[in-house]
């Protein structure tokens, strides 16, 4: 690791350089909010944010993408074969991502890429992928990272993490994928000297995240009690089962799979799923371990706070961004939810 | 990189209909390129993903045993979009297949053991290929006795009936055949219902049997008892269990109890690993 120096009126010409090298992704401001979105030539990403509405998780995992052609014309000679197609894979990077959210691309690359499986739409775009964090000066007030597995300047997962000093970056550069960028924007700048103040900023930052979870105990409880305690029915009474939590989540990965025809041509293509849908494990018989909504939204939480947990001993599957909080149409807060969880006593129950 | 997803080209060489609903179906697949044979080596128990371009993939159980080479056999129920279509397709057609998948039952843990076969219904499908692969004689020496208890609700709704047949003449394997009731004067197996039968003609539990059971939860839920009764531990009994699933390689997310994947970590679980996790299935 080191740290360099960028004078923020040096930022856009480096910005610029990158573009020949990489597709560059920024938050940009899309009617009242900001999103992830890829930058056009010349256009500087929108630094001026606290979190936007969605994760970036659509720059490694996209909402749809096909994953096979083929044709079902009997004339042709591979017909009714699934056969890959060409994507792209040359290097991109993400301006401006926060902390947490590239915290959760490492947490759900659990999923896609292990010894037994490897998801190659996954791995291969992670692989091209170079983030550059901008640290949070001023989190907001659903924002419980600190107590997450991550926090406000968490460079364990980036590349390159900004801190923002006023009139300069302090950019601490974590990879070799964070040196080539900053080789190729021409920032060299030494900061070794200043390294110092980023620790106060984070400190400072960190001071401000009063919102926090507890999570200690989740690991010890028992699956079947917490699965069977008598707090899901109110959790989830609310709930409209609209699945906005898990779109906006940077975590959540389920995903479905479609085939999709016009004429003779064909795709197969897999598009973001949510838990919350009924559909989501209905059986052919019309039978459906998860019958309910109260089902669905134990699922959910129980997923991220207890067998995720479990199956990966890597923590909990959660970066504490906030988003789920602020979005929720019915106000179901993860926070109260995973203190529930967290405080459980079989036969010493209270909601 | 190899794709987990990308299907094997496969041609249907044969399609026979199982059962008198006409609803059953097997599916006798042979490889386009007789390479990729190789690259689908399965166990007894293990599943597959049926791909129909143009409708999609379902998580079938093999019904071929590994003993059976140049082919692999499911037989499918018509149900949804996909097992229809399937059912519509004709010999010669091409679809595909992905695997095998998840786990199969613990041969290696029940070797040198007596096994107690317990299906209904048209979940025989990974028995048929559990007895195929027992009978072969190499296979037959390592495991000692080997009982079935297979029933349907009437005679033609049992699968495999010819192969039924020959299983009840030979003398390495004790067949227990039963339907639920038959107004068929010449039947000359068992009425009555699994657990009942189970109950009257399986061997007691002890450290040197298994008892291997799968079939509808009406089924299953009446035979754990059963199985209790006689004696059998609940790390002794294996169950195969099915959940809705797209990927089969444990990344969809959808078919998880608890923190395990039926497509990845099962669908082969104990009775005591499933009663260490919510009943989501």
């Amino acid at each position: 690791m080191r740290v360099i120096k960028i004078d923020k009126k040096d930022w856009e010409s480096g910005v610029e350089k990158l573009s020949g090298d990489y597709s560059l992704y920024g938050p940009v401001k899309q009617g009242a909010f900001h999103n992830f979105a890829p930058l056009e030539k010349g256009q500087m990403p929108d630094l001026d944010y606290v979190n936007t509405r969605l994760s970036p998780k659509s720059v490694v995992y996209p909402q749809c993408e096909t994953m096979f052609e083929y044709t079902l014309d009997e004339n042709q000679p591979d017909h009714h074969v699934n056969k890959e197609i060409p994507k792209d894979y040359s290097p991109r990077a993400i301006l401006g991502i926060r902390p947490c959210d590239v915290k959760a691309i490492d947490l759900v690359n659990i999923n896609f890429d292990n010894p037994q499986y490897q998801d190659p739409w996954w791995v291969q775009r992670r692989a091209a992928l170079t983030t550059v964090a901008l640290a949070c000066n001023n989190p907001c007030s659903t924002c419980f990272c600190t107590t997450a597995g991550t926090g406000p300047f968490d460079d364990s997962s980036a590349d390159v993490l900004l801190a923002d000093m006023g009139d300069y970056y302090l950019a601490k550069v974590m990879t070799e994928k964070g040196e080539a960028l900053v080789g190729k924007a021409g920032f060299d700048q030494d900061g070794s000297a200043e390294a110092g103040a980023i620790d106060d900023a984070a400190k400072a930052a960190e001071a401000k995240i009063t919102s926090k979870i507890e999570t200690g105990k989740l690991g010890d409880k028992v699956t079947t009690e917490l699965y069977d305690a008598d707090f899901w029915e109110d959790i989830a009474f609310a709930c409209i089962n609209c699945g906005t939590c898990t779109y906006l989540c940077p975590t959540c990965w389920c995903f479905d799979i479609q085939d999709e025809v016009q004429g003779s041509d064909g795709c197969r293509m897999r598009n973001w799923d949510t838990c919350m849908s009924a559909l989501f494990t209905l059986h052919g018989t019309g039978h459906n371990p998860r019958p309910n909504k109260t089902a669905r939204v134990r699922q959910r939480f129980m997923h991220k706070l207890k067998y995720y947990v479990d199956k990966y001993e890597n923590g909990i599957a959660c970066v504490g961004c906030g988003r789920c909080v602020q979005q929720c149409p019915v106000n179901i807060d993860i926070r109260r939810v995973c203190d529930l969880m967290n405080r459980f006593e079989p036969g010493k129950e209270c909601a | 990189m190899q794709n987990p997803y990308l299907p094997i080209p496969v041609r249907i060489d044969k399609a026979t209909i199982e059962t008198e609903d006409r609803n059953l179906k097997t599916f006798k697949f042979v490889y386009v390129n007789p390479e990729d044979e190789a690259k689908f080596q399965y166990k007894a128990g293990q599943f597959g993903e049926l791909s129909v371009t143009g409708k999609g993939e379902i998580p079938i159980g093999i019904a071929s045993s590994p003993t059976e080479k140049g082919y692999v056999m499911f037989t499918v129920n018509k149900v949804g979009l996909v097992s229809s279509a399937l059912h519509n397709m004709k010999e010669g057609d091409i679809m595909g297949i992905r695997g095998p998948l998840g786990n199969w039952y613990p041969w290696e843990r029940m070797e040198g053991k007596n096994i107690v076969i317990i299906g209904g219904g048209f979940a025989f499908t990974t028995l048929r290929s559990s007895i195929v692969m027992l009978l072969d004689p190499e296979n037959r020496k390592k495991f000692g006795d080997i009982h079935v208890v297979y029933g349907a609700r009437s005679p033609g709704m049992l699968l495999y009936r010819d192969e039924l047949a020959e299983w009840e003449a030979r003398d390495d394997i004790n067949m227990h055949i039963t339907v639920d009731g038959t107004d068929d004067p010449d039947w000359k197996y068992n009425v009555g219902f699994v657990p009942a039968i189970t109950e009257e003609k399986a061997p007691k539990g002890d450290d040197d049997t298994f008892a291997i059971v799968c079939g509808p939860p009406i089924m299953i839920k009446f035979t754990q008892p059963v199985l209790d009764k006689l004696g059998y531990k609940h790390d002794h009994i294996i169950m195969s269990l099915e959940n809705r699933m797209k990927c089969g390689i444990g990344m969809c997310g959808r078919c998880n109890i608890g923190k395990e994947f039926v497509c990845k970590d099962g669908p082969v679980f104990t009775l005591e690993e499933l009663n260490s996790i919510p009943k989501e299935y």
